[in-house]
């Protein structure tokens, strides 16, 4: 286990016309918060479905624990200890809540249609193990109550809870969160804040995007900041905050 | 080579139906993002009105020359295919506009079931023969023959293409179906009315597949219940393959895949030593249908789409 | 539906029950309907066959939510698996190419002997049914191959595409060497046995088949016969469904790209569930050609494939019970009708406007159209899940939230 946990260098990305990334790239260490801020359209979701396997990129070296991963299918990229959440949530809408993160284990289980059909102690007790960590990860990020429900019945709040259980359920070495405050109003965020703090404390690593600076002032060990698909700063907080490129490409020139 | 040309002409002929039946597939696709399954039956609906009209016009004015008659028996077709598709989109697809996907393609499926198994119940279940009613002798083109009805074919094909180029890029109406095609909600903000743009391209389609659909039982010489399914199968394909969604797209699919029909069903038992022979003719629209799906599914004249995650 | 229930995990006892009473009615069922003579137990093992097809194309359009219209393609490779494997056609096939390519026809002559050059190849019930459940599976996860990447609508168009080549094929296939037989089919395809008892019946009796000193009509042997396929067919569909796989397929249905983004493989996930799909359809035909005793191609056409389509949509899209009573409705009703509309209609108008092939051809398309028009997940969908009380029957597979 290496300290430093993610790797990523000189990742670029063409649209067309349009040079969404050029020369991104971002190092994490083991158990840190980092976040990746920036305005609107700078990249950021662009350079999330990047590392995750979504789109491809024209150029960059991925590196994840030491080891070099290729982010060319999406599940390969979980499989190797990398899950995601969505902008604009994905959950599997007509499941329960408990069967969401269920899925979620899919990728560290085995069992296929032999164990489907015949149902042997292997299966059943993979099963089982299955329904217990699922239930187990629901009661973590708080809506364990709700096991039961349809998933798009649920409080948007909530949802964005579940889609992080589901998340955690692939055993990841990184958590990455596409906007996870979206939407939210203050107590929600609160709530958010705390579970994040909580994951970080079990030993994970997260990976952020977000647009509330103040959330993630408080929240994060280091960031980077892109504007027009080019990271213009990087470090902590503090730093960050008072860097004139990024207070530039927020409020504009002459602040 | 002396059938080269010969299937060159039969594949211009045949590409001139799938042509016009294409551009409803592909006008429909491009306002709804939809494959209108019965729109091989509309095309059915056609030729049989367009057969009972004509029987009707050869009791009343038989002495009306051939080229005459056929006019009328297309003119009488075209608002029938017309009502009947804009009934359809009325009462089968606009209340399933944002139902999941799956919903209004199974509702298709079922639609062409039921204007077949109307068909079947007005006009019988046997094949009908269509009167020879254009003079029968071929003319020669260098050593090729093509016929009088397939000449009429061509030339009405051409035309009813020319007509919609014209109503497309120069009339209000077209560039509403254009902006329509491109992105609903913003043509909506424009001022465009959706749902006429829907009906007027309903309608228009229609109205080509009305016209196809009476050549084509000319051509054949022969309508029946279940004559629509294959060609609007096939040319579904052409749309696919010239580019879904663009109209230009769907008149170059029907033409090329009318020709790779016919070249192939010419050739191909020279290319395979007589494994395979014409009788597989129907196959190559498929597998044409397959390769542009796999290796470029936004067809020649389409553009490359980029998913958004 | 409060007193016949058949939700395992809501109320086992019940369910249990209601199995165990649907059941006994299944078993009796033949003995009482022999007193109209053998046409409703005919009707009903068409039907059975139909259930299995019908369960089948669940797996692919209810569970894993691909449109596949070219279902019937697999029924056919089942059928014609017991057509060249269990009849005569063999030597015909081995003496065409004989005829015709006599190389290959010399090494199959010297491969398979003189009893198979004669009197073609003849396996039992025990071996045809594995051999075309898995024929069809590999055909499945070949035909599904190319699909991987296609949307909804071009998936249902192309898999249409392959149920026609194939049915194309199998009209074709006589020349120049003979395999399928061409439009004429294949006769003559062994009756199954089991255990030395062959179901046509023996010869002379009348169709009747002896066993354990009782004596039945050959409609009623195949009808358990087909019965206990039955049940084994919705056993596996239902233990696939609450799998890890199950699980899967669903969430490939619901959102494919956060399934991606789980780990899962969707390439090898949607395979599997065209083979297993496909494998019932196969194991369905195989005995619709012993049962038949010969088939032909058009017996697998594109309206085949709807028809089984049909009875999905109609029972309840991913509803293993739904399904077998869409399958039911679909399969026997239009025969029912038949008994009663075509009389009414000779006593009222002195013709028959509607005969049974028009009505069979109706009920599907109004089955389908008026089920999406008005409750989409069917007649008989999968209860809901422990929530507030919500009208939603009417969402079909809807995935996720808002997307800006």
């Amino acid at each position: 286990m290496t300290q430093t946990l993610l790797k990523i260098r000189d990742v670029s990305k063409r649209f067309g016309g349009l040079q969404a990334l050029n020369g991104v790239g971002i190092t994490i260490e083991r158990g840190q918060i980092y976040g990746l801020i920036g305005p609107n359209g700078a990249g950021k979701t662009t350079f999330f479905n990047v590392i995750t396997g979504l789109y491809q990129p024209d150029t960059g070296t991925f590196e994840l624990d030491g080891k070099p991963y290729s982010p060319s299918a999406p599940h390969e990229v979980a499989k190797a200890g990398i899950a995601r959440t969505f902008q604009n949530i994905r959950l599997f809408g007509e499941m329960t809540v408990l069967e969401n993160v269920m899925v979620g284990c899919h990728v560290r289980t085995k069992q296929n249609v032999f164990g489907a059909v015949f149902r042997h102690k292997a299966a059943r007790d993979e099963e089982a193990a299955i329904r217990e960590k699922s239930q187990q990860l629901l009661d973590f990020v708080g809506i364990g109550q709700f096991a039961r429900r349809t998933a798009r019945h649920l409080s948007y709040g909530d949802q964005r809870r579940l889609e992080i259980a589901r998340a955690l359920a692939t055993d990841p070495q990184l958590l990455a969160l596409d906007e996870p405050a979206a939407g939210m109003n203050a107590t929600e965020k609160l709530g958010l804040r705390e579970l994040l703090v909580k994951i970080q404390a079990e030993g994970k690593t997260i990976l952020l995007i977000e647009h509330d600076v103040k959330l993630m002032m408080g929240l994060c060990n280091r960031i980077t900041v892109l504007d027009y698909g080019k990271p213009i700063a990087e470090g902590v907080p503090a730093d960050v905050q008072k860097n004139p490129a990024v207070i530039e490409a927020y409020l504009g020139a002459g602040h | 080579m002396d059938i080269f040309l010969q299937q060159i002409i039969n594949g211009l002929v045949l590409g001139s139906m799938y042509a016009l039946i294409a551009l409803g597939y592909t006008m429909v696709y491009g306002v709804l993002n939809l494959i209108n399954f019965a729109h091989g039956d509309i095309l059915m609906v056609g030729a049989m009105v367009g057969l009972s009209i004509l029987k009707l016009v050869q009791q009343v004015a038989p002495d009306l020359p051939g080229i005459v008659k056929l006019i009328i028996a297309i003119v009488g077709a075209i608002p029938v295919c017309v009502i009947v598709s804009l009934l359809i989109e009325r009462i089968a697809y606009r209340p399933l506009r944002n139902a999941p996907r799956l919903a209004p393609l199974i509702t298709a499926i079922g639609v062409s079931i039921l204007l077949q198994t109307f068909a079947m119940m007005i006009w019988g279940r046997s094949p009908l023969p269509f009167p020879q009613i254009m003079p029968s002798t071929p003319v020669n083109i260098a050593g090729a023959l093509i016929s009088p009805t397939q000449i009429m074919l061509l030339i009405l094909a051409l035309a009813a293409m020319i007509g919609l180029v014209l109503i497309v890029e120069k009339t209000k109406m077209g560039r509403a179906m254009r902006a329509t095609a491109e992105n609903p909600r913003i043509a909506g903000l424009m001022g465009v009315d959706a749902n006429r743009v829907i009906i007027v391209t309903f309608a228009i389609g229609a109205a080509l597949a009305a016209i196809a659909g009476v050549m084509w039982a000319a051509n054949y010489s022969t309508a029946q219940f279940a004559m629509g399914f294959v060609p609007g199968l096939k040319a579904f394909s052409a749309a696919v393959l010239g580019g879904i969604g663009n109209i230009y797209g769907a008149m170059l699919g029907g033409i090329l895949l009318g020709l790779i029909e016919s070249l192939g069903a010419g050739y191909i038992g020279d290319l395979t030593g007589n494994f395979l022979g014409s009788n597989y003719q129907d196959i190559f629209a498929f597998i044409v249908l397959i390769i542009v799906l796999t290796l470029r599914p936004s067809g020649i004249m389409g553009e490359r789409v980029a998913d958004r995650a | 539906m409060a007193l016949m229930t058949f939700d395992m995990k809501r109320n086992p006892g019940q369910a249990r029950i209601s199995l165990l009473v649907l059941l006994a009615l299944m078993i009796i069922f033949p003995v009482f309907a022999q007193q109209f003579g053998n046409s409703w137990v005919r009707i009903m093992d068409m039907a059975l066959l139909y259930i299995m097809l019908a369960l089948g194309l669940n797996v692919v359009v209810g569970f894993a939510g691909l449109l596949d219209l070219g279902y019937i393609a697999f029924y056919a490779i089942g059928a014609y698996t017991a057509g060249l494997l269990a009849s005569p056609q063999f030597a015909a096939v081995i003496e065409s190419f004989v005829n015709t390519y006599p190389s290959v026809g010399n090494f199959l002559v010297w491969l398979c002997g003189p009893q198979i050059v004669q009197n073609g190849i003849h396996l039992s019930l025990w071996l045809i049914v594995p051999i075309s459940g898995v024929l069809a599976a590999i055909f499945g996860a070949l035909l599904g191959a190319p699909t991987l990447k296609l949307r909804g609508d071009y998936l249902a168009i192309v898999t249409l595409g392959f149920g026609e080549i194939i049915r194309i094929f199998m009209n074709n296939l006589n020349a120049p060497v003979n395999i399928t037989n061409g439009p004429q089919g294949i006769n003559l395809i062994d009756p199954i046995r089991v255990f030395g008892v062959s179901l046509a019946g023996e010869p002379g009796s009348g169709s009747m088949v002896k066993v354990f000193g009782m004596s039945l009509p050959s409609v009623n042997a195949y009808y358990y016969l087909f019965l206990v396929l039955c049940i084994f067919v919705i056993f596996f569909s239902s233990r696939l469904q609450d799998s890890r796989l199950g699980r899967a397929w669903v969430a490939i249905r619901e959102d494919e790209i956060a399934a991606k983004a789980m780990g899962i493989n969707t390439r090898n996930v949607k395979l599997l569930a065209f083979a297993m799909g496909a494998s019932f359809g196969g194991v369905a035909g195989a005995m619709f050609g012993a049962f038949q005793g010969f088939v032909s191609p058009e017996s697998f056409s594109l309206t085949e494939s709807i028809a089984v389509l049909a009875m999905v949509v109609l029972g309840g899209i991913g509803h293993i019970p739904g399904v077998v009573l869409g399958g039911v409705i679909l399969a026997a009703l239009p025969e029912v009708l038949r008994h009663v509309v075509e009389p009414l209609q000779m006593a009222i108008f002195g013709k028959v406007w509607i005969d049974a092939e028009v009505l069979r051809q109706l009920l599907y398309g109004l089955a389908m159209v008026v089920i999406m028009l008005t409750r989409p997940a069917g007649l008989w969908p999968s209860p809901r899940h422990e929530d507030r009380p919500e009208a939603d029957h009417t969402k079909v597979g809807t995935a996720g939230e808002v997307k800006a």
